[in-house]
């Protein structure tokens, strides 16, 4: 099969486009997503090659235009929202959390709201509390949503155009820092379907699981403790909701051990659901170590680089975890 | 010619009559039910603004989308839902027109146009923005009704939606029901100007308030403005009226008199579109009789349909989260 390199922010260029041309029913609105080509470049020439009815700059009014969105979901379309910073939810919440999700069940399936909101998330930007949060445990926390945080240019390419096809209200966790990541993908179309995790390395002593940013960084820590004879499996949850708990739990029974990392902060975060997931499950038996979580510090995210740094998990944090756990 | 309009408006004035008829006979059911326990949760009736919700309704065409508001019952039975799905809806039954999952507070029927009551105040207005936003992409002759109160008029969304709809020329008919009390609150102690028709000034959008309690009047106007928002963009109505039932079961009626409720329900709508109808020499007693009787038996039908009908079972508590 014949691959190419792209980046991650071109990769989802690619799905929308893609989905454009195969769907009339598909747009996108958002701020400063036309000539100024999205506030991290993702939507590039998409206003040239779909015109400005498709690609769609908005007044900066999150609830006017994701309520917008919805509206016209309901109405058969299949909208793209773009919000530019994951923080920016938290001004529609209304519509993410009581709208969105709600519709279908509260009017009996006569409804549903086939949209995808797209949004950059996590810090390591030096953009302060604002601007950094990881805020998928909220979005967790609500039945309707899908939420799907993509770590690879494949894995994003081939889960947009699913969420895309989807008939519910997805959340698309797009990492600020893998924008300009590079890996390879298919030339041909191809589709990743939602709820399926992805072993991103195979290992036999100790389970990592992980998703967004964290992914890349487990596997280093991977490659690290694999020369110090501790054989690593990294799964990349790729989707949060709904969990793939079976692979995780299949992993888990095979390896004894567990550690969930992730960026968000600790408390509150999608770790504990996983931890609980485990522990709830026959893998509990199975478990030589106690279950471990890394993740941020429970404070805002600080500007000060020197700060930012020391609040996110990290290669050494990852690896001094596992070594502790296996000792 | 003058014998055609009379017909004409005896047609009509029948027709919102009997809307009015049943919106009221629905609710005074519900309120009933509710307080032998019967009907669970809460409610938010309308008794008093009936003949808003009517002529608004009228005004529109059958493919007309709406989007309605906490205190919906009536603006959903005007749109035209079934008024037996709708009454089982409220007692809870799987019979309801969303399978006993809504209740009160969400009450929709896409097939119908109405695209759902909403429990947050002002969350319509946005959403109407998106269905109109899609019938204009298909050069549909559609427009979406935008129900919302006095107190909705001060939340964000109505800022967002309004404008949102006059930047991009949407057929968004937002339509205010003024009934001047934010649950308790009066609008005088909330705005500075209570003209809550100027608000559409800075949005660059026409704007025409009426007697909400005068049915024809209100028909009138919509039919006008609905003419305009489908060629020209949003346009904002208000409504006047007055809610004669509590804000919901916890509502004390501490807020307002006694005299000032007796004065409104003197001026409610469904006796003066009868006066009217009867002074004009359009209609007889007779014929509004029947009509109010006729009413009466379509809305214990309503209720028999729901008290017959079984509740959900447990296991249907987790259809319908996703689409497939």
């Amino acid at each position: 099969m014949p691959k190419k390199e792209i980046t991650y922010a071109n990769a989802i260029k690619e799905a929308i486009s893609e989905e454009m041309i195969r769907d009339e029913e598909v747009f996108m609105m958002g701020e400063d997503i036309g000539i100024y080509r999205g506030a991290f470049g993702v939507s590039g020439d998409l206003v040239e090659t779909f015109g400005e009815d498709r690609i769609i700059d908005t007044p900066i009014s999150e609830l006017g235009f994701v309520g917008c969105a919805i509206g016209a979901a309901v109405a058969g379309m299949r909208p793209i929202v773009e919000i530019m910073f994951s923080d920016f939810m938290t001004v529609c919440w209304d519509m993410i959390v009581n709208q969105a999700p709600k519709m279908r069940y509260m009017f009996g399936g006569k409804v549903s709201v086939p949209m995808v909101l797209r949004t950059a998330s996590g810090g390591g930007t030096g953009a302060a509390a604002q601007h950094s949060q990881s805020l998928e445990a909220m979005l967790c926390h609500v039945p309707g949503l899908k939420v799907i945080v993509p770590s690879t240019p494949r894995d994003a390419k081939g889960l947009l155009k699913s969420a895309i096809r989807d008939n519910n209200p997805v959340i698309f966790l797009e990492q600020k820092l893998l924008y300009r990541t590079k890996g390879m993908i298919e030339e041909e179309e191809f589709t990743i379907p939602i709820g399926e995790a992805d072993i991103k390395r195979e290992g036999k002593d100790c389970t990592i699981i992980t998703y967004g940013r964290m992914v890349q960084m487990c596997l280093a820590a991977a490659e690290s403790l694999e020369k110090e004879g501790i054989d690593v499996e990294v799964i990349d949850l790729r989707t949060l909701l709904p969990m793939d708990t079976e692979a995780i739990i299949k992993s888990v029974i095979k390896t004894r051990h567990a550690l969930v990392v992730h960026e968000a902060v600790k408390t509150g975060g999608i770790a504990g659901e996983i931890i609980a997931r485990i522990a709830d499950s026959e893998a509990f038996y199975y478990l030589d170590a106690p279950l471990k979580r890394l993740a941020s510090e429970d404070v805002p995210v600080p500007f000060c680089p020197v700060l930012e740094k020391g609040i996110l998990p990290d290669e050494a944090k990852i690896i001094a975890t596992v070594k502790e756990m296996m000792a | 010619m003058k014998n055609e309009n009379n017909n004409k408006s005896k047609e009509l004035g029948l027709k919102l009559l009997k809307d009015m008829y049943l919106s009221r006979k629905f609710e005074e059911k519900v309120q009933h039910y509710f307080s032998l326990g019967m009907i669970h949760g809460t409610t938010h009736l309308s008794i008093g603004e009936e003949g808003a919700a009517a002529g608004t309704c009228e005004g529109l065409e059958p493919q007309d989308l709406m989007y309605a508001t906490h205190r919906g019952h009536s603006q959903a039975i005007c749109k035209g839902i079934d008024i037996n799905l709708m009454m089982a809806e409220i007692f809870g039954k799987v019979t309801g027109v969303c399978k006993g999952k809504g209740g009160s507070m969400h009450i929709a029927d896409k097939d119908k146009g109405v695209l759902g009551a909403n429990g947050i105040v002002a969350a319509a207005l946005p959403l109407a923005c998106g269905s109109a936003f899609a019938a204009k992409r298909r050069k549909q002759d559609v427009v979406t009704v935008a129900f919302f109160g006095d107190g909705a008029a001060n939340e964000g969304a109505f800022h967002e939606a309004m404008n949102l709809a006059s930047a991009w020329d949407l057929p968004v008919l937002f339509v205010c029901t003024n009934n001047t009390y934010a649950m308790s609150t009066h609008i005088s102690k909330v705005m500075k100007d209570t003209d809550i028709a100027k608000r559409a000034i800075p949005y660059g959008m026409p704007a025409e308030t009426v007697d909400g309690n005068d049915s024809f009047a209100v028909y009138e106007c919509i039919k006008s403005a609905r003419d305009y928002v489908v060629k020209n963009g949003p346009m904002l109505i208000v409504e006047n009226t007055y809610r004669i039932s509590g804000h919901s079961k916890s509502d004390g009626n501490l807020y307002r008199t006694k005299d000032e409720i007796n004065a409104w329900k003197a001026r409610n709508p469904i006796d003066k579109m009868r006066n009217d109808l009867l002074e004009a020499n359009t209609c007889t007693v007779d014929e509004l009789d029947a009509v109010d009787n006729e009413t009466t038996e379509l809305i214990d039908k309503a209720v028999q349909f729901a008290l017959d009908s079984p509740y959900p079972e447990l296991d249907d508590v987790y259809n319908d989260v996703y689409a497939l």
